[in-house]
């Protein structure tokens, strides 16, 4: 039974992460009603700006204590990532604004591939280990469970974040402007919301939580490589569409969703008998089981198209 | 006469390659090793182009389906290629010739049964999702035959060996000219501009009663047999094959093909296909600045020129009106 608890607060865990990502999906496709392929890799990105941030200030973060230090690592990669999502926004994805679906899809696909193989080239092909800012110690002991301090940072980081996202949407006005436009853009835009930097805000908020997620994930596992966004983007995008693609509360509750299964079909792989590497298999089977009886999502609205 | 003239055509086609097969021993080993590669991609491009060109879907997983007919065929001629032969009369090229067609056919079915379970789901819904469900097709496929067991018959992570080498020109450039006169008089027919009706215009098409689910399968389930058929050839090509060889780059290449010649044009899809894997073999040294390209290009031809560099246009002829 403890096992099962054990394996239960892995899958939040690692969950809470694959939400992280899932939201930015989420959002772009509600007010552009794209797949943003890019986004795993900006999840990528995030990683790695926090190992070459420690890089640069390292004797500056090891002085100061270490809360103060990962949340310094964690805003300014989430800041520099934002700048990174806008930026691709503006140059890959706007001169496209008008054209058909599959040429904004393809061109996603090949910014993905972009900053892959170019961060392959800047980063190099091998893995790098990731520095332990948060100290590993064991905070919980309870029932012969352990919880590592880094999991506590992880999952607390990404629920306040997520009620920050739920603050930004629901009660600013650019988060209104944001509803709006997912809703109709030509009416929003009649309504004087100003659709381009509606657009970009949420590039860079998405992009934001995808850096987020990429240090949160990589101080889990420590270990990280330019590839390394490619199967968390993927589940990550599942989880959209499992919670309903456009739903933020969806994404979230999709994120947890696929971390626990996860994580439980790992941790039991002998009891189903199937090898603990397929994995990576089940956010797949999930995902072709959502599309077959209820595409719409746990919690997203069917949506008919019109002519 | 001008009724047949694209049978004729492969006829001419299926003659030429049994006759460039038959004196292939005095062409050069590297330069008939591009050429069957040239073939083979040939025909993974014009199959991938009846879905994502003509159909207007995306697949993103080409080669997860390749891997299927590479693994179907190979399983085939290892496992019971021996028995094959023998029943069939022995050694000689009668025997070898209709063991492999049998093989290559059973990877291609294999493939379009792959196809189905896949396309069916996805292709209920909008573009997007069959991208991604094909995407990960792709790594499951490969997931999977790395942790099938060494001493299996999917060999594992390291895959197959010593297959019989039964591929040479002929059975490539036969296989790519049929898959090029099938998918055009498909696309062609009556039946077939079903096809373009659901590219161009989805809820149009189905409002005019076509059954626009119906023809996405038959679109995905025929590129994806190709696909197989392709696999199969590649696999008795290169005696060696392993779940790495299938992974999501190569189907981005095919993907590349398709864009860059146009989608939807047969003809700039085939001349898209054999310059880049040209290209390709001569550029080896700078393997690490490849996808770079490849990427810039898919950005830069959706902004700049989106229908590919030879779109089907340029080759239809005006009919008068």
């Amino acid at each position: 039974m403890s096992q099962f608890i054990q394996q239960l607060l892995n899958g939040l865990f690692l969950g809470s992460i694959y939400a992280l990502i899932a939201l930015g999906y989420t959002m772009v496709y509600g007010v552009l009603r794209f797949i943003n392929f890019a986004h795993g890799d900006v999840f990528m990105l995030g990683a790695f700006t926090g190992l070459y941030l420690n890089k640069l200030m390292g004797p500056i973060l090891a002085a100061l204590p270490w809360p103060v230090a990962i949340l310094i690592v964690l805003v300014l990669s989430m800041a520099i990532c934002a700048a990174l999502g806008i930026l691709i926004e503006w140059l890959a994805y706007r001169p496209l604004r008008d054209k058909p679906r599959l040429n904004v899809l393809i061109t996603a696909i090949g910014v993905s591939l972009l900053i892959e193989y170019t961060g392959q080239l800047v980063f190099g092909a091998t893995q790098q280990p990731f520095p332990a800012i948060i100290p590993k110690v064991n905070v919980g002991g309870l029932g012969g469970l352990t919880v590592t301090m880094t999991q506590v940072i992880v999952s607390v980081t990404a629920v306040a974040l997520m009620i920050g996202l739920r603050f930004i949407v629901m009660k600013t006005k650019m988060g209104m402007a944001m509803r709006a436009l997912s809703l109709n853009p030509t009416a929003s835009s009649l309504m004087g919301v100003n659709n381009s930097v509606v657009i970009s805000f949420t590039f860079g908020l998405g992009s934001a939580l995808a850096a987020a997620g990429g240090i949160l994930y990589a101080s889990l596992y420590p270990s990280i490589e330019p590839f390394m966004g490619i199967l968390p983007g993927l589940k990550a995008f599942v989880a959209a569409v499992l919670g309903g693609i456009g739903n933020i509360p969806g994404a979230a509750l999709g994120g947890l969703i696929i971390g626990v299964t996860e994580t439980l079909v790992a941790g039991y792989s002998d009891v189903l008998g199937i090898p603990s590497g397929y994995r990576d298999g089940v956010a797949f089977v999930i995902l072709i089981l959502i599309l077959l009886f209820k595409p719409s999502g746990l919690l997203g609205k069917v949506e008919r198209e019109k002519v | 006469m001008k009724q047949y003239q694209s049978q004729l055509a492969l006829i001419i086609a299926l003659a030429v390659s049994l006759g460039v097969s038959l004196c292939s021993s005095s062409i050069d080993d590297y330069y008939l090793d591009i050429m069957l590669n040239v073939g083979i991609n040939v025909l993974l491009a014009v199959s991938l182009n009846l879905v994502n060109g003509h159909t207007g879907q995306f697949s993103l997983g080409h080669a997860a389906f390749m891997a299927v007919g590479a693994y179907g065929s190979s399983i085939v001629t290892l496992e019971m290629g021996a028995a094959m032969i023998h029943v069939f009369g022995g050694h000689g090229w009668f025997a070898e010739g209709l063991t492999f067609l049998i093989a290559l056919s059973i990877g291609g079915l294999c493939a379009a049964i792959c196809g189905w379970m896949v396309g069916v789901p996805s292709l209920r819904l909008r573009g997007d999702y069959l991208a991604i469900v094909t995407l990960g097709f792709n790594e499951i496929i490969r997931v999977v035959l790395q942790n099938t067991s060494g001493d299996g018959p999917f060999g594992g992570a390291l895959g197959l060996k010593g297959i019989e080498p039964y591929t040479n020109f002929f059975w490539v450039f036969a296989t790519a000219a049929i898959a090029i006169y099938t998918i055009s008089a498909l696309v062609n027919s009556t039946y077939g501009r079903g096809f373009l009706a659901v590219r161009d215009d989805e809820i149009a098409g189905e409002s005019m009663g076509v059954n626009t689910v119906r023809y996405k399968v038959i679109a995905f389930v025929t590129g994806s047999f190709f696909a197989g058929l392709a696999g199969g050839l590649y696999a008795h090509l290169r005696t060696t094959i392993s779940p790495e060889g299938f992974n999501f780059l190569k189907s981005v290449d095919v993907v590349v093909m398709v864009i860059l010649g146009g989608m939807g044009s047969t003809v700039g899809v085939i001349l898209a296909a054999v310059v880049l894997t040209v290209l390709n073999e001569f550029l080896r040294d700078f393997e690490q600045y490849r996808m770079i390209v490849f990427s810039l290009l898919l950005i830069v031809m959706m902004i700049v020129r989106p229908q590919g560099l030879l779109p089907a246009t340029v080759f239809q002829r005006r009919k008068q009106a």
